[in-house]
C-alpha cells in the first residue's frame, strides 16, 4: 500500500506563512473534505460496530438467556440465573480465575521485566544484536500449532526432552508435565513465557530506540550508573511504552487461551488448567451447548477486562491532553 | 521530563566518570555477550529440537527414542508432510485471507488514526477508545452472535459460493480488519501525533484538500510504522486458527494453520512428520519478519521520542 505512494519531503511553511488562528482547531472543512473523512473513517467504524461491538452486546443480552445454541425461538429469558450459577454452583469457575490470576501475577514478574531488561542489554551499541534480537523475538513468529508442536515433544512424559534432561525416564519415574493439575499450568505458563518474553523485548526496543540519547549522557555525567540511569531516567521517560506493555500484558494474561488449548489437547479444560477463556469455548462451542452460561462468564470476563483496560486508557489519554 | 534528568552535576565527578566507564567497556561487553548468546541459545533449544526430530525418519526415533543419536537426518518428512496433505492449497487459503486482511487493517486504522490525531473534534477520544477496547474484547465474547450474524448474512454467489458471510473468505477478512484496526490504530495515532502539525497545517493553507494530506503527506510519513504493523499483523493473521475454526465450515477453505491441526489428526502416530509440516508453516511468517526485520525495530517507536 505505502510503496505506491512517492514519499515527497515537505518542506516545513516557515512560520510566517502560518495562519493566525490557534493551531490544531479544525478550519472551516470543506463539504468534500468532511465527505472524505466521513467515508474513510465511517466505513471501518461501521465495521467494529457490526463485527466487534454488536455481538459484544447481544453475548450480555445472551447471558441472561437459557439457549441450546440452535433455534432462535427456543430462547428462555432467565435473568441473573446464569451468573448466580457460577458464583456458587460451578466447580471450574473459581479455580479458572485462580488461575487467570496466577497467570497475570506470572506474565508480569517474570517475562514482563526479563524482556524489558533484554530490551535494555540490546540498545546498547553492541554487536549481533540483530541475532540476538531474532533468536528472542522467534517464537513469537511462529504459528500456534508450531508452539504446540514444540512444546509437546518437549513435556511428553515418556520420550520428551524434559524428561530426558532430567534423567526421569525409567518406568514409573515419568512425569506428566500437561497431565499433572500440580504441575500442567507451570508447565503451559513456561512455554508462554518463551514467547511473551521477546514480544515485550520488541516492543521495549521500539521505545528504547526513540529514547533521547542526551539524556543518557546527562545521567552519566552526573556519575549515575547503569541501574540508577535505567531506574531513574530511562524507565521513568518510557511512560508511553510502559502502559502499553502493562495492557498488552494484562490482556494476554486475562484472555490466554491459544497455548492452554493446545497443550491441553483441544477443547475441554484440564483440571489445573482452567481458565475463563477455555471454560467459555466448552460452553459455547462443547457439545451440549450452554450459550447463555458461556455468555454469562464471558461478560464477567469482560467486565474485568475492560476495567483494567480503561483505567490504563483513561490515563493515558488524560496524560496526552495535558501535554497538547 | 528533560528538567529532572539534568541538574547541573557535581563538577569534581563529571570529569572522573567518563573514562572511568571507558576503560571498563570491553570486560562488561564479553560479559554481556556471553549472557545474551546464553540468553539466545536457551531460547532456541526448543525449536532447535523440534528441526532436529523432523530431520529424523521416524522408525529411527520409534526404535532409539528422542533422545538419541540420529543413524540418518534427511528431509524426507518435509517432503512427505508437502506431498500427503496438500499443503500447496492451505498456503493459498492463508495467502487469500491475510493479504486483504492486513492491507485493510493498515488502510483504515491510518484513516481513523489519522482522523483521530490530526483534527480536534470532540469525539476523538471516545473513538478512539471504541476502537482501542475493541481489540481488546475477548474473541470468545464475540463468537456466538457472530456465527449467528454470518449465517444470517447473503452475498451474491460471485463472492461466496455458500451465498453467505459463513463459509467464506470475505467473512474472515471482514472480521479480521475489524478486530485489529483497534491495536494498529493505537500504535499509528501515536505516531502521527509525533508528525508536527505544522505539516498538514502548511498544507491546509495552500488549500489542499484533506484527501491529498492523508494520501501525499501523512501516509508517506509513517512508512516505519506500517513496516513495523505489517509484519505484526501479517504473523498475527495468518496464524490465527479460531475465527477460520467457527466462521468456515468446509476444511478445504481453511488457512493452513488450522488445516495444521486436521493432519495433526491424521498422522497422530508419526510426530517427526508433524514437526515438519508444523515448521513449514512457519516460513512465510519468518520470511515477512527478516523482510522487515529493518524497519520494523524503528517503526513500532510507539511515539516515545517526543
Amino acid at each position: 500500500m505505502t510503496s505506491t505512494l512517492e514519499a515527497p519531503e515537505e518542506p516545513v511553511t516557515p512560520a510566517a506563512r502560518r495562519s493566525p488562528a490557534r493551531p490544531g482547531r479544525p478550519r472551516r472543512l470543506s463539504l468534500r473534505d468532511r465527505l472524505f473523512l466521513g467515508v474513510i473513517v465511517g466505513v471501518p467504524l461501521l465495521a467494529l460496530l457490526i463485527f466487534v461491538w454488536l455481538p459484544a452486546l447481544a453475548s450480555f443480552a445472551l447471558s441472561f438467556t437459557s439457549w441450546d445454541g440452535i433455534s432462535l425461538s427456543d430462547v428462555d429469558w432467565i435473568g441473573w440465573e446464569n451468573y448466580s450459577e457460577i458464583f456458587t454452583n460451578y466447580p471450574p469457575f473459581w479455580p479458572a480465575v485462580q488461575h487467570n490470576v496466577i497467570w497475570l501475577l506470572f506474565t508480569a514478574l517474570l517475562p514482563t521485566p526479563f524482556g524489558i531488561f533484554l530490551a535494555y542489554q540490546l540498545d546498547r551499541k553492541i554487536r549481533f544484536t540483530r541475532i540476538y534480537q531474532t533468536a528472542i523475538f522467534l517464537p513469537m513468529v511462529l504459528s500456534l500449532a508450531v508452539v504446540g508442536l514444540i512444546w509437546e515433544i518437549i513435556y511428553n512424559p515418556d520420550n520428551g526432552l524434559l524428561n530426558g534432561i532430567i534423567g526421569a525416564v525409567s518406568p514409573g519415574t515419568h512425569i506428566d508435565w500437561l497431565s499433572d493439575p500440580d504441575l500442567n499450568l507451570w508447565a503451559v505458563l513456561v512455554a508462554s513465557a518463551w514467547r511473551h518474553t521477546g514480544y515485550i523485548m520488541i516492543l521495549y526496543l521500539a521505545g528504547l530506540k526513540g529514547f533521547d540519547p542526551a539524556l543518557k549522557e546527562a545521567a552519566a555525567l552526573d556519575g549515575a550508573n547503569g541501574r540508577q540511569t535505567f531506574l531513574r531516567v530511562v524507565f521513568p521517560a518510557l511512560k508511553p511504552v510502559n502502559i502499553v506493555i502493562l495492557v498488552v500484558t494484562a490482556m494476554e494474561s486475562l484472555r490466554a487461551f491459544d497455548i492452554v488449548y493446545v497443550l491441553g489437547g483441544g477443547i475441554g479444560s484440564k483440571p489445573g488448567m482452567e481458565l475463563l477463556s477455555l471454560l467459555i469455548t466448552d460452553n459455547i462451542v462443547g457439545e451440549t451447548s450452554h450459550i447463555g452460561y458461556g455468555s454469562a462468564i464471558a461478560v464477567i470476563m469482560l467486565l474485568v477486562s475492560l476495567t483494567a483496560i480503561c483505567t490504563f486508557l483513561v490515563q493515558n489519554f488524560r496524560k496526552d491532553k495535558e501535554e497538547e | 521530563m528533560t528538567a529532572t534528568a539534568t541538574p547541573p552535576a557535581a563538577p569534581p565527578r563529571a570529569p572522573h566518570g567518563t573514562p572511568d566507564a571507558k576503560r571498563s567497556r570491553p570486560r562488561r561487553q564479553t560479559g554481556r555477550h556471553l549472557f545474551l548468546a546464553g540468553v539466545s541459545l536457551l531460547w532456541l533449544i526448543p525449536l532447535l529440537w523440534a528441526m532436529y526430530t523432523s530431520l529424523r525418519p521416524y522408525e529411527d526415533t520409534a526404535a532409539n527414542g528422542y533422545l538419541s543419536w540420529p543413524r540418518s537426518l534427511s528431509l524426507q518428512n518435509f517432503s512427505d508432510a508437502w506431498a500427503q496433505s496438500g499443503l500447496v492449497h492451505f498456503f493459498w487459503n492463508s495467502v487469500l485471507v491475510t493479504v486483504p486482511a492486513v492491507l485493510g487493517t493498515l488502510f483504515f486504522s491510518a484513516a481513523v488514526a489519522f482522523y483521530v490525531s490530526r483534527f480536534d473534534f470532540r469525539w476523538n477520544i471516545a473513538l478512539l477508545m471504541l476502537f482501542t477496547a475493541g481489540n481488546l474484547l475477548p474473541a470468545q465474547v464475540l463468537i456466538t452472535p457472530l456465527y449467528r450474524l454470518y449465517l444470517q448474512w447473503n452475498l451474491p454467489g460471485f463472492l461466496s459460493d455458500s451465498y453467505l458471510l459463513y463459509n467464506s473468505y470475505w467473512g474472515i477478512i471482514a472480521i479480521h480488519i475489524a478486530y485489529q484496526c483497534g491495536f494498529c490504530t493505537f500504535v499509528l495515532s501515536n505516531y502521527m501525533k509525533t508528525i508536527p502539525k505544522e505539516i498538514t497545517e502548511a498544507a491546509l493553507v495552500d488549500g489542499a484538500p484533506v484527501w491529498r494530506q492523508f494520501f501525499q503527506i501523512v501516509l508517506p510519513l509513517c512508512r516505519p510504522a506500517f513496516a513495523a504493523l505489517a509484519t505484526l499483523e501479517s504473523i498475527w493473521i495468518y496464524n490465527d486458527f479460531f475465527w477460520p475454526l467457527v466462521l468456515i465450515e468446509t476444511g478445504d477453505k481453511r488457512p493452513v494453520t488450522s488445516a495444521l491441526a486436521s493432519l495433526q489428526g491424521e498422522y497422530f502416530t508419526n510426530p517427526n512428520l508433524i514437526a515438519a509440516g508444523a515448521l513449514m508453516t512457519a516460513i512465510p511468517t519468518l520470511i515477512v519478519y527478516f523482510a522487515l526485520q529493518r524497519q520494523f525495530i524503528s517503526g513500532l517507536t510507539i511515539g516515545s521520542g517526543k
